[in-house]
Order: C-alpha cells, then structure tokens, then sequence
C-alpha cells in the first residue's frame, strides 16, 4: 500500500507515468467514468480548504466514486480530543482512501503509519502540499510540453508557501531549472530549502525583492498568496500582504510565452485585469489539478483502465 | 593532584568536552544506576588540554551507545574487564534517533500529540543534521546544549 506525503515519494518515472495517465483522463473522461465504481475517498480535512477539497471530491465522483468526510476541525471528532491515529484507524473501515488537510506539520504522516488505507496529503500547515505540485507539474508540461529547460520565478510567501517549498522539491530533478527567489526580506525561502536543496543540489537561482527586476527572464511566474493563518502577528500580515501585485503594466515586461501560474485562491496579488492575458494559465491550472487528482486516485488504488 | 582508583569492571567515558560531564550524566540516565559513578572535571589532558571524564561501575550494556555517538561520537569508551582495557568502543552518529531530543516547532503534530515518540533522522552526515520526521525542523547534532 503507498501513500503520498511528499512530492519526493514519486520517482521521475512514476510521475512520468502518473503525468501520462492525467493526460490520458482529460483526453478520453468518459473512459474513467466508472473506474472506482463503488469506492469510496474520505476527506479529511482539519483546516478550511474549499478549493482543494472540492477538487479531490470533483476527481472522486469523476471517477464514479463517493465521497465522505469532514471539512473543519470542529465537525469533527478531533473537537473532541481524538488523536490523528485513532480518527485514522477508524476512517480506514469507512472508506477506501483518505485526503487529509491538518494545521499540524506532519500530521498525514502520522496518520499513514496507522493507517489501513492509502492516505493523501492534502496540506501539512506550511510543510508539503504535494497534490498542488502534481497540479503545477502536470499544468507546466501540459502547457509548455516538457519540465525542464526553464526559468521560474517564484513570488510572494516563500517562507510559509508549501506550494513553493513542494514545486522545488520536484523541479530540482528535471534538467537545466533555474530559479529567481522573488519575496520580501521577511518572506524569504527558508535556510533548508537554501542550503539542503538548492546549494546542496548545485540548482542555479536568485533571490531579489523586486519583481519587475525577474520578469524579463521567466518562462513561469509562480505568484502566492501571503496567508494570514500563517502569521502569528496580525501586524506582520497587513504589512506584507500587498507587497507583490502582478498588473497588467507589469505583464508588459514578460516574455510573450510566459505563464502565470497561482494555487488559488488569489486575493489582490494578481489584478483581475491580468485575467483577460491568455498567459494567464491560473485558472485551466485548477482544472489539472482535478485531472491530476484523479490519476492519483487511481495509482494509490491500483486501479487500471483498460482500452 | 586528586586521585581517583581506577575500576575493576565497568567502562570510562574519556575526552568529554570539560564542563560536559554533569549534562552527560544526566542525558545517558546514569543517574538511575545503582553503582559506583565518579565523575571527574577538567582533567589535565595532552590533547585536549582539559577533559571530563566518567567513570561507571557496571555493565557497558546500560549505556545506550546511539545517544552517546548523537551527543557527542569523538567521546572514547573504553570497556574494563579485570582492571584492564578489554574493549575500546567506536562511536557513530546514529541514523537516527528517538526520544532524545524534542521538536521546537510549534507547527509540528508532535507540539499536541504528545503521545507521539520524538523522532530525527540523520540527513547529513557531514554537518551533523538532524531532522524531525514530521515536520523537517532542522536539529544539529554538533550544535547541542541540552536535550529534551
């Protein structure tokens, strides 16, 4: 039985396949229409997270499955006081498959080792956020058509944006990647992601304040939201959270074939403006992940499809 | 000069870092030993210039080994047979270690579920690094001043 806690668990051809299999699903949806008929994934999610739950729902019924679970802390049992390991093992007799969103780092992590059933991580506080790399990897090579060979500018929250710590993770494996670092001095990438997997890995990047500076060079900007559930300091959050907005004047400045690419959900970092800008690849992104989503069901159940 | 007699069975943990000897005491539990212990403080030392030593009366088989090579692996140990020598113990830095030392990240599942056991593993051997299971934080083995 596998689970997915990191994009890391994955080798390059197992995401190659995974990847393949995606493509494969937003090619020919009525193949997989019934692929996981009478299977059912339970959501588990300790943390407010529309988007992403939806989206592992959306992939569950896609493939004729049902869906159970929880959508915050309080609606369930861990309100009142039930650990992860036992709420898993208890899951594990209800459903097939769990996702599971936790503030807590590692949480997931706990839950798998007690688990009698594939787990997902769907989000560990600022930790790993593997499935929104899924998404981004399958949204780059998608739209681009390789994931190597590259510029990427990663802008915003770079010290509590799992997004940006996961999607590095992953693309230090692919040839000739090159960072730009774009975030204020507060919110800069942390020293391990610096030392242990940049340096550590001799994978080329940058770090500067200003955006306008990076924007010639990309071949993908990655814009994040500053989340105020990260700061403990209310004061911190209002004065860093408008400091990056991606403007139309600003786009001016990128190559003609840049994409603009954002977790969701946006709040001013990028103007609706720019939504008209067909670089803008933000919102087919969210349907990858749903593409995505699905593959990765599929693979943790061993489930295949043939022709 | 203070003299202390040497052991007839038991083990001597030498070349410990002056001044380290008390915390070593307590972070290997020889404290809960019902033996003789002699901890000595800065003994004069040709390569060290200063060194604590420690000096336990019993089985080698209460020393938990893992901890000492996580505190700190250039420690000798010497293992005493019959008054004598019998074995010199080589230290490592374990691969990994539990319930040694706890996370500081206040993020981390192990901060509310306390029932958890504290576990690091060793991704870097040449710098010392530790990390949470969990969570990643980082810990340096080298860096240490007390654990838990």
């Amino acid at each position: 039985m596998r689970h997915l806690m990191s994009p890391l668990d994955f080798s390059v051809a197992e995401l190659d396949e995974l990847l393949n299999l995606a493509d494969d699903i937003e090619k020919n949806p009525p193949k997989y229409a019934h692929a996981c008929d009478g299977k059912k994934l339970a959501t588990c999610f300790y943390e407010p997270s529309t988007r992403t739950r939806l989206s592992f729902e959306a992939a569950m019924l896609n493939l004729g499955g049902s869906v159970l679970g929880f959508s915050s802390a309080d609606s369930s049992s861990a309100a009142k006081g039930e650990s992860v390991s036992d709420t898993i093992r208890v899951i594990s007799c209800y459903a097939d498959i769990c996702a599971m969103r936790h503030p807590k780092e590692g949480a997931p992590l706990v839950a798998a080792e007690k688990s009698g059933i594939p787990v997902i991580n769907a989000g560990d506080g600022g930790h790993q956020h593997p499935t929104q790399t899924l998404t981004d990897l399958l949204t780059i090579r998608s739209l681009t058509g390789s994931l190597g060979d590259m510029t990427i500018g990663l802008c915003g929250d770079l010290k509590f944006g799992r997004t940006v710590h996961s999607l590095i993770d992953a693309l230090i494996r692919y040839p000739n990647i090159r960072f730009v670092l774009i975030s204020p001095e507060e919110l800069r990438i942390p020293s391990y992601i610096r030392e242990d997997i940049l340096r550590a890995n001799q994978i080329p990047f940058e770090e500067v304040e200003r955006l306008e500076d990076a924007m010639p060079e990309l071949d993908i900007l990655y814009m994040t939201r500053v989340q105020r559930e990260r700061f403990f300091n209310e004061e911190d959050y209002v004065r860093l959270k408008d400091f990056y907005i991606l403007t139309k004047d600003k786009m001016k400045l990128a190559k003609e074939n840049m994409l603009v690419l954002h977790p969701l959900p946006r709040v001013n970092e990028i103007s609706v403006e720019v939504d008209s800008d067909p670089r803008a690849a933000y919102f087919r992104q969210a349907q990858y992940g749903v593409y995505v989503r699905m593959a990765l069901i599929l693979t943790l159940l061993e489930i295949t499809v043939s022709e | 000069m203070l003299n202390i007699s040497g052991i007839h069975e038991g083990f001597v943990l030498d070349h410990i870092k002056p001044g380290m000897s008390l915390q070593l005491y307590h972070d290997l539990k020889l404290d809960q030993l019902d033996c003789t212990v002699a901890i000595i403080k800065n003994a004069k030392s040709s390569k060290m210039g200063k060194k604590d030593i420690l000096k336990v009366e019993c089985s080698i088989e209460a020393l938990n080994l893992d901890i000492l090579g996580f505190i700190d692996h250039n420690i000798t140990v010497n293992v005493i047979k019959d008054d004598k020598i019998f074995e010199k113990k080589e230290l490592h830095l374990p691969k990994q270690v539990k319930n040694v030392i706890s996370c500081k990240n206040p993020r981390c599942i192990t901060s509310i579920e306390q029932e958890l056991d504290q576990i690091f593993i060793l991704t870097d051997e040449e710098r010392q690094i530790y990390r949470c299971k969990y969570c990643d934080e980082k810990y340096r083995s080298s860096s240490k001043k007390s654990l838990r």
